[in-house]
């Protein structure tokens, strides 16, 4: 494993957050390659090793969509997200050139009328690509604790 | 000045119902005596609740824990292959027996007091029934066959699993009829049910406004922005709906009409599409025929709290479950079948974006109901409208048409007596 990888991970991962939370979220794919997976799914899901997921796209052109549909189609009421990361554990792969991580993460939702309330925690699965200074995404599976969705799932985590 | 209206915070007795089924009052999304009485009289009442897929125990052992209403119940297959099911309550003092969603087990055994029960709910063991040492235990006259949990009436269709705690309730088949147990049949019959996966959502609403929303044809093209945003459903349509002779029962279906589909083509040769919108990655919705027809969407409910979906590839069953007055569970399990090739599975994946509680043209659904559960507050003496179509709750072959509700109305104030 490369000596910068979880310099190069934690950063990516710092920036990401910001882009859920603060916008514009049409950064939001720019954190993936284009040849990329990225899926949210619960523990029970994931330990039953069911492959479905609440959002599940196989391209970066898919994470794409989901923004767009977000901007121009779906109804939901306004609300932000707050992401709180742990720190990385890096697990070295088969290339130097790409890392596994995982992080748990905490996500606050902030809605309209002023609560916020704990609306996921999880762990992300990841595998990221480091490049001469930076880390993009390969692969994102978000695993959600619960198996409970409070209303919908909107913004991406 | 008091009220003269009741509210929930008034524990008067229930209004009475407007004429009709074209009004229906905002009370009974809130009221709990009303709550009450449909735990009662429709969940623990002559209907059919579904409980789970066959799917979801295959192997002797396998069960699963839910609910009927809010009544704990477990189903198990016994080692004679065959489906069970009785209340989750240990005979002696009611607690819960299987503490798990699901799992497998030979037996089920009450952490309390060690009474343990058979896969068929028979009570089999109590813990020093006959003392310790000649002192204490049960009296000689107790009879543990006289003491288990209630057991369920079953019924299993295409791999579905129905349950019912009413004696009085009819056949499986008699209850939902001809025209909806053939439209069950078309998506489930001769297939082998894969889950693919298992989600809840909570909605922040009366379970009741959510079967409307089910039942709603007329809400699909205005609130669900989706398809029309990105220009996707280009193909002409013909369509309908199914409302079942009680009128609790329904079907929306839409298919290709292959007709006005060639028409259309000829008029349109050459002109191209311009839509300000379009998908970055249009495989999104690369699908197949589901079972070989034109049929590419497929929305069927059985009363009280039963739907079974498809979406063009996107098939999902969804179980509705009451939490409270204005708290709803919506359990969603996402189906393949063991006959997919591994194309069609990777395109029931991708399409599933479109349903569930992140759903392209679903997530709205998990708001709207708290959108109007919000906003009748104070408004118990009013009523909502439903004369899209008119005034019946028949089959029509327009969906521009709230027929399906009212059908739902009729069937609830039959199962109330409001």
């Amino acid at each position: 494993m490369r000596d910068d990888a979880f310099h190069l991970v934690a950063r990516a991962q710092a920036a990401y957050a910001r882009c859920i939370d603060e916008g514009p979220l049409e950064s939001w794919p720019e954190f993936f390659d284009d040849e990329c997976f990225y899926q949210v799914t619960t523990a029970d899901n994931h330990r039953d090793g069911l492959e479905a997921g609440l959002i599940w796209a196989d391209s970066r052109g898919m994470l794409t969509d989901r923004i767009s549909a977000l901007r121009e189609a779906n109804v939901y009421e306004r609300h932000t997200y707050r992401h709180l990361l742990g720190q990385p554990h890096l697990t070295p792969t088969a290339t130097t050139e790409e890392v596994d991580s995982e992080t748990p993460f905490l996500v606050v939702r902030t809605t309209r009328d002023g609560t916020s309330d704990i609306f996921a925690t999880g762990r992300y699965l990841d595998r990221y690509r480091l490049g001469a200074d930076d880390a993009h995404l390969t692969r994102r599976v978000v695993v959600c604790d619960s198996s409970r969705v409070d209303t919908l799932l909107a913004l991406p985590l | 000045m008091p009220s003269t209206t009741a509210t929930p915070a008034d524990p008067g007795l229930r209004p009475d119902w407007p004429e009709g089924l074209t009004r229906i009052p905002y009370w009974v999304f809130q009221r709990d005596d009303v709550f009450a009485d449909e735990l009662e009289h429709v969940f623990r009442g002559p209907h059919w609740s579904y409980l789970c897929l066959e799917a979801d125990i295959p192997e002797v052992g396998d069960y699963r824990a839910t609910f009927i209403g809010d009544q704990p119940v477990v189903v198990a297959r016994d080692v004679d292959g065959e489906v069970y099911a009785f209340e989750n309550r240990c005979a002696h003092r009611g607690a819960l027996l299987a503490l798990d969603d699901r799992g497998n087990t030979t037996d089920f055994t009450c952490v309390y007091h060690g009474w343990s029960y058979n896969l068929q709910g028979d009570l089999t063991g109590v813990a020093f029934e006959n003392g310790v040492g000649g002192r204490g235990g049960m009296p000689p006259s107790f009879c543990k066959q006289a003491h288990s949990p209630r057991k369920l009436r079953l019924a299993q269709l295409h791999g579905l699993v129905f349950g019912s705690l009413s004696d009085e309730v009819p056949d499986i088949e008699d209850y939902l009829g001809e025209e909806i147990s053939s439209r069950i049949e078309r998506v489930l019959g001769g297939r082998t049910p894969v889950v693919l996966g298992r989600f809840t959502q909570a909605l922040p609403n009366n379970w009741k406004l959510y079967m409307e929303n089910v039942k709603d044809s007329y809400h699909a093209s205005i609130l669900h922005l989706f398809f029309t945003t990105f220009e996707i459903n280009k193909l002409s349509m013909r369509g309908g709906i199914i409302v079942s002779e009680g009128g609790g029962h329904h079907v929306s279906f839409s298919a290709i009409d292959r007709e006005a589909e060639r028409d259309r083509a000829y008029a349109e040769a050459g002109i191209r599409s311009d839509s300000e919108y379009s998908l970055a990655d249009p495989s999104l919705l690369d699908g197949f025929s589901e079972v070989g027809d034109d049929v590419t969407l497929q929305i069927l409910s059985v009363f009280p709290g039963f739907v079974l979906q498809q979406i063009n590839n996107a098939v999902a069953v969804r179980q509705i479950l009451p939490r409270g007055v204005e708290s709803t569970d919506l359990h969603w399990t996402y189906l393949g079948f063991a006959e997919d090739t591994p194309e069609q599975r990777r395109a029931r994946l991708k399409q599933q974006n479109l349903v569930g509680p992140a759903g392209y043209v679903s997530m709205e659904d998990g708001c709207v109901g708290g959108f109007v559960q919000r906003g009748v507050a104070g408004a118990g003496s009013q009523s909502a409208l439903l004369q899209m179509g008119g005034d019946d709750a028949e089959s029509s072959e327009s969906r521009v048409t709230e027929a399906s509700v009212r059908g739902f109305w009729k069937a609830y104030r039959a199962a109330l007596g409001y």
